[in-house]
């Protein structure tokens, strides 16, 4: 069956079989930082966009997929660097398996989410399963991100109040 | 030349921002896109005999390449296991064997263009079984009528007391004073089974291998393994090829935790490309590394343990009953540290330590971070965690009458004297942590729920002594930057860079100077593998003299070209130069590494590299103190870890942040095997929890915000004073949660997990 979707603002068209999910698919057009933990959508290794919302791709057939914009890390990949420096800075990253699930995750946190507190970090993320780090230093990078974030909105914001005050 | 030292320093790992942007450079990634898929059939018995095996519709299913059952398996036997030659495992596989031994062995591999021909020819498959009774209680198999290896081939290389006649994959004793004299003496004697589970590691990328032949047509194997160099010489047994016609390249491995110190995947693709000639790839699905892989050793540990009524512990005789399952892999070996790693802590005059590890019909055991230490230690810790509650002592007063000393030697650990140790210092900073004096023993919170605090100590060994190998191979490249290749394997733990760490600093460069290669089998220089908690330890001491070999060589390079005698030239990371008396720059003369490097690429002879191995006598240990807090619902049983608290003694911390994360994910696989990872199998002797849906790992949301600290020791045998981190950070949840628990109830658990129907019914009980 015809697939038409957008991948990383990239419109592809395939043949796929009916029973495809959109996880193979995704490895299949080359997106390799899609990963498979399980087979069963506990694990949260396989996170991507559909129009923008976090999806496990594993438990989404392909075609489910046709007409959608999809999302993979490959397609955010200066925000992947700038959270991924967080996170490396804590050694959190550690074999790296599951952040682009992780990190994909925590993107979509960062644009649903102001100002989350630690319990909402925690649930929002529950599902990105990591078995390296305990959790620990991922959190710390999160939330030096997102201060960092914060940070940068706001003195963006005074900027554009400045130079509104200025004309 | 005064540089920013890099060891000690919070160094971001090489490889982070490829991994942190999903670049293609693991296993499955790499693989060629028209490779072969492989699947293997499994069996639906616990044992049984394959009377006959019909793969003729199987074979015709379009796009097929081959369906492969026992008659054509190699009769050779080998082991999995990821160990030194003559391994202590038993020799006890064949490829596909005609007896099956547990639910998931291996009736026939299935090689063909595409997952669907291939799941369709497994369906195709026509098997006749003999269905054997099974032995699947592990406290029955030892001189079982019913034996798991009646086979006449079965060899054991190693004299660990095996006996496949017997079900023994292992059995021995070894003692150090009169024990039974000294327990007759004790004021206190108490004697507790502890039983802990076949857990599983879970690492998040599961077993996978992908092959092909060269232009050679040697077998090529890219593999997410722990451990190139063994898989190669497992591999060239199994297939019965000379080693020669091997080689192993390992890429990015998305974790190992132990579970990749065995060769579980890489044959079937192997045997496949072998007999077709074709590229083939098998990608293990988390049901197939849950019911057919290489998970801990059940155990069960029998500790007797004599005290003087101060809290002296004087006796410790222990017995441990391991599971290895259907095959030996890591059998004899993870048995012992139960003892080893776990008897010597509080030192007592006369100790005796014997098991046997049985065959049973379930799968096989392997390696998994701790490596019986972990087993070992629950049951030691806790008996000394129930001795000071029946003698009313503290649990941190006890330990501060019994912990080891710099400078003594360890009967129970290899008599080796112990050189560094923080053991005490890490109590007391981790009771400072933890606020311990005003939480212990517990707190009633006045709305039904009661928290209470634990403890738990640990330690581990640092490699294996007189065995495990590092070499390092360090050369001077284009410009001045170095060539490193190592053998030794980084599996997310950030080897690649903590080694570069030590090399920039023995060489005074940058990290980014170092660029480091690791592992082919064909070039890399050989390393055991890392496993045994060795790589910092025995690999990072081959990079100190590598890079003192070598700079000794670019000393003499450099003054012959500057046309003084070596002995008056010194070296600062960019220049040779002629020194004065206290290896200063004399101003006299000098030449630039670069110079150098460019110099000797035309018409010099000589190659300025160095490759040095290592090997350790002995094994210093590292240790951690680890203390929880829970808050326990007694209505409903439900357990809450609210603080983990923990100090670590690794000796010289290389990379403090990769130390760290090793500290807090070895805590957290503790408390899964403390309060969630349980193991459960029907009474035909298939895995109950072969999911993620069944087999609870902890989730962000179960875990609070470790605290971990480094207490360093400096010990002198290791690499700028360093000793291992990977293992003995595994082990203080298990006693600090269940002695946490306990205090929170007044029950002692003493097998994991504890669940909150485990509490519930043993509270109906106290009522």
């Amino acid at each position: 069956m015809n697939l038409t979707c957008s991948i990383n603002n990239k419109t592809v068209s395939r043949e796929v079989a009916p029973d495809m999910m959109l996880l193979d698919f995704l490895r299949s057009q080359g997106c390799y930082s899609v990963k498979c933990g399980c087979e069963t959508t506990n694990c949260g290794l396989c996170t991507v966009w559909m129009n923008g919302k976090p999806v496990l791709s594993c438990a989404v057939p392909a075609l489910r997929a046709g007409g959608c914009e999809i999302t993979t890390l490959e397609g955010v990949r200066e925000e992947a660097e700038e959270f991924g420096r967080f996170l490396a800075g804590e050694g959190a990253e550690q074999c790296g398996f599951c952040s682009p699930g992780f990190i994909m995750n925590v993107l979509a946190m960062k644009r649903e989410l102001s100002n989350p507190d630690d319990r909402e970090i925690r649930e929002y993320l529950a599902g990105n399963l990591c078995r390296c780090t305990g959790y620990a230093g991922q959190m710390r990078a999160v939330r030096k991100y997102l201060e960092a974030v914060g940070r940068q909105e706001a003195e963006k914001q005074e900027t554009e109040k400045q130079e509104a005050q200025k004309s | 030349m005064n540089r920013e030292k890099n060891v000690n320093r919070a160094v971001m790992k090489k490889d982070a921002m490829a991994l942190v942007t999903g670049a293609p450079v693991y296993t499955d990634d790499l693989a060629p896109k028209d490779c072969l898929v492989v699947k293997v059939l499994r069996s639906p018995h616990a044992h049984a005999l394959v009377k006959t095996i019909d793969t003729k519709r199987a074979s015709a299913v379009p796009g097929i390449a081959c369906v492969l059952t026992w008659e054509d398996s190699p009769a050779c036997r080998f082991t999995q296991a990821g160990q030194t030659y003559p391994e202590p495992s038993p020799y006890d596989r064949r490829i596909i064997d005609r007896r099956l031994r547990f639910v998931g062995d291996v009736v026939a591999i299935v090689a063909g263009d595409t997952e669907q021909a291939v799941d369709r020819a497994l369906k195709l498959i026509k098997t006749e079984y003999e269905v054997l009774k099974p032995v699947l209680d592990f406290r029955k198999a030892k001189d079982n009528p019913v034996l798991v290896h009646p086979e006449e081939d079965w060899k054991s290389l190693c004299p660990v007391g095996a006996d496949n006649k017997r079900n023994l994959c292992s059995s021995g004793s070894e003692s150090d004073g009169d024990v039974e004299a000294v327990l007759k003496d004790c004021d206190l004697v108490i004697e507790r089974t502890y039983h802990t589970k076949a857990d599983n590691q879970t690492m998040m990328e599961t077993f996978r291998a992908f092959t092909y032949l060269d232009a050679f047509g040697r077998l090529n194997v890219v593999a997410s393994t722990q451990i190139p160099f063994h898989i190669r010489r497992i591999l060239a047994n199994a297939l019965g090829i000379p080693k020669s016609a091997v080689r192993v390249v390992k890429p990015r491995i998305g974790g190992g935790f132990g579970a990749k110190q065995t060769g579980v995947a890489e044959i079937y693709p192997a045997i496949v490309t072998m007999k077709t000639g074709r590229p083939a790839k098998m990608i293990y699905t988390r049901y197939e590394s849950m019911i057919a892989a290489s998970p801990r050793h059940e155990m069960e540990v029998t500790v007797r343990m004599g005290l003087s009524k101060e809290g002296k512990v004087r006796a410790v005789d222990m017995y441990t009953l391991s599971n290895t399952g259907a095959y030996g892999e890591h059998g004899p070996t993870t048995v012992g540290l139960s003892g080893h790693k776990a008897i010597p802590i509080y030192t007592p005059e006369a100790f005796r330590f014997t098991y046997d590890v049985v065959y049973t019909n379930y799968q096989s055991s392997g390696a998994y971070r701790g490596y019986g230490a972990t087993q070992g230690l629950f049951a030691v810790e806790t008996a000394l965690n129930e001795a000071a509650a029946l003698l009313g002592i503290d649990p941190l007063e006890i330990r501060r009458k019994n912990f080891l000393r710099e400078g003594q030697i360890m009967p129970a650990y290899y008599n080796e004297r112990l050189e560094s140790c923080h053991v005490s210092q890490c109590m007391e900073k981790a009771r400072a942590m933890m606020d311990w004096d005003k939480k212990y023993p517990f707190k009633d919170m006045g709305n039904g729920k009661v928290r209470g605090v634990g403890v738990g100590i640990s330690m581990q060994g640092s490699g294996i002594p007189c065995v495990d190998v590092g070499t390092v191979t360090i050369r001077l490249s284009d410009e001045g930057h170095y060539n490193m290749m190592i053998g030794a394997t980084d599996m997310g733990t950030g080897c690649d860079t903590i080694l570069s760490q030590m090399a920039a600093d023995c060489m005074d460069c940058d990290v980014k100077d170092i660029v480091v290669s690791g592992v082919d089998t064909d070039v890399s220089p050989y390393d055991s593998g890392s496993y045994a908690s060795s790589t910092t330890y025995v690999t990072g001491m081959a990079v100190v003299k590598a890079c003192k070999e070598l700079r000794e060589k670019i000393i003499a390079q450099g003054a012959e070209l500057l046309g003084i005698p070596a002995k008056t030239a010194d070296f600062d990371g960019a220049c040779v130069y002629a020194a004065n008396e206290d290896n200063a720059n004399d101003g006299s003369a000098s030449i630039s590494l670069k110079d150098i490097s460019t110099k000797r690429m035309c018409g010099s002879g000589l190659a300025l590299e160095a490759t040095v191995s290592h090997s350790s006598p002995t094994s210093p240990p590292p240790f951690m103190c680890g203390m929880a807090e829970v808050e326990v619902d007694l209505q409903t049983g439900k357990i809450e870890l609210l603080e983990y608290k923990a100090a670590v003694d690794c000796g010289t911390v290389i990379n403090p942040n990769l130390a760290r994360i090793q500290a807090e994910g070895g805590i957290v696989q503790g408390i899964g095997m403390a309060l969630f990872e349980d193991i459960n199998y029907t009474d035909k002797g298939r895995l109950k929890e072969n999911s993620f849906m069944q087999y609870k790992i902890p989730a962000r949301v179960e875990i609070p915000d470790l605290e971990v600290e480094f207490d360093s020791s400096y010990e002198p045998s290791g690499p700028f004073g360093a000793k291992s981190v990977g293992e003995v950070v595994m082990n203080t949840p298990l006693p600090a949660i269940v002695q946490a628990v306990y205090h929170a109830t007044g029950l002692w658990f003493r097998e994991l997990p504890v669940t909150p129907e485990k509490v519930i019914r043993g509270l109906g009980k106290l009522r």
